[in-house]
């Protein structure tokens, strides 16, 4: 899960940097970045949610 | 940018001199926050480790922290990808080697970030508290001080490709951040929340089957004065690093100096109502923490906006903050002493939204600025992540449960820093 959450976090950075030099548009630009970050959002609670449950197995 | 024949003259110089030494007073109130937010068992250990951080950050930093960031105009490489050239890291000699020190914006611009790395380093310092080793802290602020800040200073500070976005996608100008509240403020957040995950939460915090217990803080006249430093020490950050790095002139520092004083005023009014409603009493170290996340928006904003939207800022960031501290802690588990998770991390990247959202710059800006906080989320925190992780391995972040129990001023230091009291039961409170 952890190593998910890594990867959907880096996933999201990417699709938000190839937005840039390749969608023209301005809307299509801006949704390929909303999506990005999106990403980035599921791979933070799935890491949030790998760590929660390391420190609860140490407790 | 300040040009050379400006900071050549002499009232530019005594400004730069005079913001120059109130600076430091912002790491040392955040020094003296994270203290009396700690517990008495581990106070000089909180106090004097932040010393010893702020003494490696600044080596680190001054050995080969600028090479890296350098300032703008000064030689970098650039990255040749989509026919866009990616200005992505400085190539400066090391040890400040080539600096003038006539009154140049670039050597004040270096002796400046000499004191914000530091503060960046506080920030998850105070996040560890009561279990994070100080070798192990000292080891990854030498990385943190030489690597992972200048790098990430340089695409938004030193003319990298984030501050570069305007010019190179059209999206308004470039990701701003005049006051640091993404290189300092939201990295230092974010490499807390590295840190908290790395080492778990303190001793008796989560007991199984009940709700996370207090650990109340030991000294709140500490934080309330480290409070008051901070904000002196802010006040001139947020107007230098305007002036050095966002071209702000000399006659608009007026208007940062009052958006940061409104933030936080906004900020700790929002959070001292939101704890009255809540808890019945206004609580001092939410309000505490809401005043320096009201400090923290207005590192965003107080070159971006007018009054009313830095007063904006600083009351949502106090109104949520309480929320966002109980959110953290009770529904993510995340033990966090200091509060450098929200109070640094989620007030930073707020600020930094509300400056693409509420400025009245080119179009697109609100893009740059999700790109700036993407780039912090998707790249910063996986990478600072996986770092410390290794680090990690090599010398273990968590202190032994028994020097835990004992305080880390006796495990660590040999000496409590009230020997003449007993001031602590073994304990938390229960809630």
């Amino acid at each position: 899960m952890k190593v998910a959450g890594l990867g959907l976090l880096l996933s999201g950075w990417i699709i938000l940097m190839a937005a840039l030099p390749l969608l023209p548009t301005s809307g299509e630009r801006n949704c390929f970045v909303a999506a990005g970050l999106a990403l980035e959002l599921v791979g933070l609670i799935l890491l949030g949610r790998a760590n929660r449950s390391l420190s609860g197995a140490s407790e | 940018m300040i040009p050379l024949s400006d900071a050549a003259s002499a009232p530019t110089l005594a400004l730069c001199a005079l913001l120059l030494v109130l600076i430091p007073l912002a790491p040392a109130g955040l020094g003296l926050l994270n203290t009396g937010l700690s517990r008495s068992r581990s106070a000089a250990h909180s106090l004097v480790g932040a010393f010893c951080l702020l003494s490696v950050a600044g080596i680190s930093y001054f050995v080969v922290g600028f090479c890296w960031e350098g300032y703008p105009g000064a030689s970098v490489h650039a990255l040749h990808l989509g026919g866009t050239a990616w200005n992505w890291i400085a190539t400066r000699p090391p040890f400040f080697h080539g600096l003038s020190w006539t009154g140049a914006a670039e050597s004040d611009a270096a002796v400046f970030q000499l004191f914000c790395v530091g503060m960046a380093a506080l920030i998850p310092w105070g996040s560890g508290a009561e279990r994070w080793r100080l070798r192990a802290a000292c080891l990854t602020t030498a990385f943190l001080a030489g690597f992972v800040y200048p790098i990430f200073a340089h695409w938004v500070w030193g003319g990298g490709w984030l501050r570069q976005l305007g010019s190179t996608f059209h999206l308004g100008s470039g990701f701003i951040d005049p006051g640091g509240a993404a290189t300092i403020q939201a990295l230092g957040g974010i490499t807390a929340l590295a840190v908290v995950w790395i080492l778990g939460p303190r001793r008796g915090k989560f007991p199984s089957n009940s709700p996370p217990a207090a650990l109340p803080a030991h000294q709140i006249i500490l934080t309330l004065t480290g409070l008051l430093l901070t904000f002196v020490g802010w006040l001139a950050l947020n107007a230098l690093a305007a002036m050095l790095f966002a071209g702000v002139p000399l006659a608009r520092l007026p208007l940062i100096e009052l958006n940061t004083a409104l933030s936080a005023s906004g900020a700790l009014l929002a959070a001292l109502v939101v704890t009255r409603i809540h808890f019945g009493k206004p609580d001092a170290s939410l309000c505490a923490n809401a005043w320096t996340a009201g400090l923290v928006s207005s590192s965003a904003v107080a070159a971006a906006l007018s009054p009313g939207g830095a007063l904006f800022t600083g009351i949502v960031a106090g109104a949520f903050l309480p929320v966002a501290i109980e959110f953290v802690e009770s529904r993510c588990r995340l033990d966090d002493p200091s509060g450098g998770i929200t109070v640094h991390g989620l007030a930073a990247l707020w600020g930094l939204l509300a400056a693409g959202v509420l400025s009245s710059g080119a179009p697109g800006q609100l893009v740059a600025q999700l790109v700036g906080i993407g780039t912090l989320l998707g790249l910063m925190l996986p990478a600072i992540y996986v770092l410390y992780s290794i680090l990690n391995r090599i010398v273990p972040f968590r202190a032994h449960p028994d020097g835990e129990l004992a305080g880390m001023d006796l495990h660590e230091l040999g000496a409590g820093a009230y020997p003449d009291f007993v001031l602590h039961s073994d304990e938390a409170l229960p809630r």
